[in-house]
């Protein structure tokens, strides 16, 4: 049940990220690749119906992880308190930042909220990257599986680490990339003309650093953390994974300009085999303490009573088809390139 | 200032500030598919324009519903980890059940609303409409079933190392408690959304302009208005008191400043608790009402707080008789106007009658405070209990987080809400200007739709 559970939030949060993700990428690039305002519109309809059900796979992971691993829930929530909750005012304005942008036709207002799109989104993916990097580097959690991160120390994973230390920026560095390298993809697929010609440009500049950062962060986290290797010492058939995630990038910089679809699932597999990797690395363990191995906060530990997740698993099956049944509808509603003339509610 | 009280009004301020726009929205969803249902008729044109007008100030108030909820579903780990520890395994359900069920819906289904009139037919997107109702009326569910719990526990057990486990579903989702408390909620919701609806078309016609929808709209609002406010009082009120009354009977008595038990208790209406002299100061009384309310008889006794232990007393007594008292007068105004108004409509003459129309314009923010109010009461008259009876709030909080780090996060809510509140203004109010007969192309559009 345990391990069922583990990878049904796996799969979630990476959902979110692979379908969020593109739309962070496009506000990272928003101030980047837009320089007229048909542009910029566009850059926004290319996700302007989708980016809130995209969202919602986060908090259908947190709250999904709340009911299965309550004691992990209740633990990484209050120790990353002040990054979660900065995560929060980021979403915050950047969903205020996408949305009122053109209520008022007014250059002073959509620059104030282009700049907190722009921002956030990029912060968004720093933050989101440095967290998962936090949880494969592990925290100080003490007896009582509890801890407190604050935001930085002195910027070392040792045994008094912040929020950011060297390790997790790499982290961060790579989600910020990577998105914005995905969100570039989509939008290739998505508009057309002199700004579907900017996106594949931007990929390729940009796939370097990503080939690069991607490069780095693997030795490090050997480093900081040597035991992510066991379970790929134990099951020798999880190199699979770093060999897609190589393909997967390979994939991507063949396929840019030539099949936009193409290279888009390609960054989507990046990603997704990125996430997995981790998963792999970290089972049986949810979060793991950076001091003592016998506090590792385990699925075994966390996990709910066995009714509350044999029932569980029953609602999710049938809620997730129903979710994947919205999904369909609403990208083929929405498929093919924005144009200008598209518009919404009689607008 | 310690922890707890911090995390306390960190919980009650922002869970405050969101449920500002759904108590709208999921009242205004319902008169929107009502507006889109009359819109099929021959001739029913200016309804779809109506629907399309509220649709935008939706939109508008859905988006900062999203954006302040999201916070709401972290701050149970962030702030009450030790309560999402021992109570994951029961309430996390009906929580992760309302993201799965109703967020993904309700997401979708807007975007089809507000994106696909021209692209679905008219019943399609009548049926995008419902969908988008259905999707805010479940989650108002899960949620109801979540508070519900820790109202009124049922459906668990204790597990060896303190947590609680559920031990029927069906148990849990039919909480006695929950239907009670979702049938009174969501009537306010409709309550507020009449009111709001009923002010708009008020403000028109004594402004002199978009007469016709002003007409339009105070119909509708009026109508849907008299219905909800009825519905409201009696018969979802009238159970809430009573099961409440059986099961929290504390808090009842603290709700209605009752210190000592008393064969036919009086009501008060008016009045003062002082808690040190345990005496209501200046009080304007009813008598035997209360016994009557309670237990339909006026000679029954009504335990008054003397019979609890000092420690089970709601901690906020004065907030907690203030707060029952200013929903139940309200509750009782609001029945009143909306009667008077529904009796001059039915003479036709409510359109003219300058009097009655200040009074709906002046009352459209009421039924968010009474709504506030009533969740002051429910919540309050709770304490000092997290999950009733069983774990106490002081036993809940995130006790790792220190003081300081909860009101700075306090701090930026308080600046980021400020913010909202004032861009929320702005934008309703030019959309209630321009009216909604304004060309669509002269109002910058909204990109969640495009
Ligand atoms: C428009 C808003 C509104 C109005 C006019 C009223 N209420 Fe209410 N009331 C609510 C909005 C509300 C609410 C905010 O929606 C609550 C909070 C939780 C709930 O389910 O509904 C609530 C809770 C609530 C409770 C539960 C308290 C507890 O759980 O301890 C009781 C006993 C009443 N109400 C009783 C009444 C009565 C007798 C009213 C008649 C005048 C009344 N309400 C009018
Ligand atoms: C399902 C919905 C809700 C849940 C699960 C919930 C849960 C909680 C929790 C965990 C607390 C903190 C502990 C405490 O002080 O009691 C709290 C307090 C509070 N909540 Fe709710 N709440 C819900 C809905 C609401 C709504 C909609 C409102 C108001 C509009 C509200 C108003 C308050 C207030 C005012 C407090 C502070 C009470 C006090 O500190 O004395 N709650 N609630
Ligand atoms: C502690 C309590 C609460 C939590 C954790 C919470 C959580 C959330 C979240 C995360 C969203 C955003 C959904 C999205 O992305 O589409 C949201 C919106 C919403 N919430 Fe809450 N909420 C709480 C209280 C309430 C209450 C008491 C109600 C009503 C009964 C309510 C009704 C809604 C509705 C209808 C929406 C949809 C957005 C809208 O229509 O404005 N919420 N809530």
């Amino acid at each position: 049940m345990g391990f069922v559970w583990f990878w049904i939030v796996a799969v979630m949060l990476t959902a979110y990220v692979v379908l969020d993700g593109f739309d962070l990428g496009v506000g990272i690039l928003f101030p980047l690749l837009a320089n007229t305002e048909e542009q910029r519109r566009l850059m926004i309809r290319s996700i302007g119906p989708v980016w809130d059900g995209n969202e919602v796979w986060l908090l259908a992971a947190g709250g999904t992880l709340y009911f299965a691993f309550p004691l992990l829930y209740a633990s990484s929530f209050s120790g990353f308190y002040l990054p979660l909750m900065i995560v929060l005012w980021l979403l915050i304005l950047r969903g205020v930042g996408l949305e009122l942008r053109m209520h008022i036709d007014d250059e002073v207002w959509r620059t104030f909220f282009d700049g907190c799109f722009f921002v956030a989104s990029a912060l968004l993916a720093v933050f989101f990257g440095a967290a998962l990097a936090n949880v494969i580097r592990g925290v100080p959690l003490g007896a009582d599986h509890y801890f407190f991160l604050p935001l930085w120390t002195d910027w070392l994973p040792g045994a008094k680490p912040g929020i950011l230390d060297w390790y997790t920026v790499i982290g961060g560095l790579v989600a910020l990339v990577a998105l914005a390298v995905h969100g570039a993809l989509w939008l290739a697929v998505k508009v057309s003309g002199d700004l579907e010609a900017k996106a594949v440009r931007a990929v390729r500049r940009l796939w370097p650093a990503l080939l690069v950062i991607t490069g780095i962060s693997v030795p490090a986290t050997m480093i900081v953390r040597p035991a992510v290797l066991n379970n790929y010492e134990h099951y020798p058939i999880l190199f699979i994974i770093p060999v897609a995630v190589v393909g997967a990038l390979a994939a991507m910089r063949y396929l840019v300009g030539r099949n936009a679809l193409g290279a888009f699932l390609a960054s989507c597999g990046y990603l997704i085999f990125m996430l997995v990797g981790a998963a792999a690395g970290l089972y049986p363990r949810l979060l793991p303490s950076s001091t003592d191995a016998t506090r590792d906060i385990t699925i075994q530990e966390a996990m709910a009573g066995p009714y509350a997740l044999h029932v569980g698993l029953l609602w999710w099956t049938f809620g997730i088809l129903l979710a994947l049944l919205y999904f369909i509808t609403s990208y083929s509603m929405f498929r093919g390139k924005v144009s200008e003339q598209d518009s919404g509610y009689g607008h | 200032m310690d922890t707890l009280l911090l995390d306390r009004i960190h919980f009650a301020f922002t869970i405050t500030f969101h449920y500002l726009f759904p108590q709208l929205t999921m009242g205004l969803a319902l008169l929107i598919v009502i507006m889109k249902v009359l819109s099929l008729r021959p001739g029913g044109e200016a309804w779809n324009q109506a629907a399309r007008f509220w649709a935008k100030i939706f939109a508008i108030n859905f988006l900062l519903g999203v954006v302040t909820g999201i916070p709401m579903e972290f701050q149970f780990g962030t702030n009450w980890s030790e309560f999402s520890r021992l109570t994951g395994g029961v309430i996390g359900q009906p929580l992760a059940m309302e993201g799965v069920f109703s967020f993904f819906l309700e997401s979708t289904f807007l975007g089809l609303f507000l994106f696909g009139e021209k692209r679905l037919s008219r019943v399609a997107h009548v049926g995008a409409a419902a969908m988008v109702w259905l999707g805010s009326w479940i989650s108002g569910f899960f949620i109801i079933v979540t508070n519900a719990w820790m109202q009124h526990p049922v459906a668990y057990r204790i597990l060896p190392n303190g947590t609680y486990d559920v031990t029927s579903f069906t148990g849990l989702l039919f909480n006695p408690w929950a239907w009670r408390e979702y049938a009174h909620n969501m009537c306010a919701a409709v309550v507020t959304a009449s009111f709001v609806v009923a002010a708009t078309g008020a403000y028109y016609l004594l402004a002199r302009k978009h007469e016709a929808s002003g007409r339009l709209f105070v119909k509708m609002g009026v109508v849907a208005g008299l219905i909800s406010c009825a519905l409201q009082i009696f018969p979802t009120g009238d159970l809430q008191g009573k099961f409440a009354a059986q099961h929290q009977p504390a808090a009842i008595a603290g709700m209605e400043g009752l210190f000592h038990s008393e064969a036919g208790a009086p009501i008060v209406l008016i009045g003062q608790p002082d808690e040190t002299t345990q005496h209501i100061d200046n009080p304007i009384v009813v008598n035997k009402v209360l016994s009557f309310l309670i237990y339909g008889t006026t000679a029954a006794e009504v335990k008054g707080l003397d019979q609890f232990p000092r420690d089970q007393w709601p901690s906020a007594l004065p907030l907690l008789f203030y707060s029952y008292h200013i929903m139940a007068g309200l509750g009782t105004w609001f029945l009143l106007l909306m009667a008077a108004a529904a009796f001059a409509l039915w003479r036709s003459r409510l359109y003219q009658t300058r009097w009655l129309l200040w009074p709906i314009l002046l009352s459209f923010p009421l039924p968010y405070i009474a709504t506030t109010a009533g969740w002051m009461t429910t919540e309050i008259g709770r304490q000092p209990w997290l999950v009733y009876g069983l774990l106490r709030t002081s036993q809940g909080y995130s006790t790792h987080v220190s003081a300081g780090n909860t009101l700075f996060t306090l701090l930026g809510f308080l600046g980021m809400y400020s913010v909202l509140s004032i861009l929320w203004i702005i934008l309703v109010y030019r959309l209630i200007e321009a009216g909604p007969e304004m060309e669509d192309a002269k109002l910058a559009p909204l990109t969640l739709t495009a």
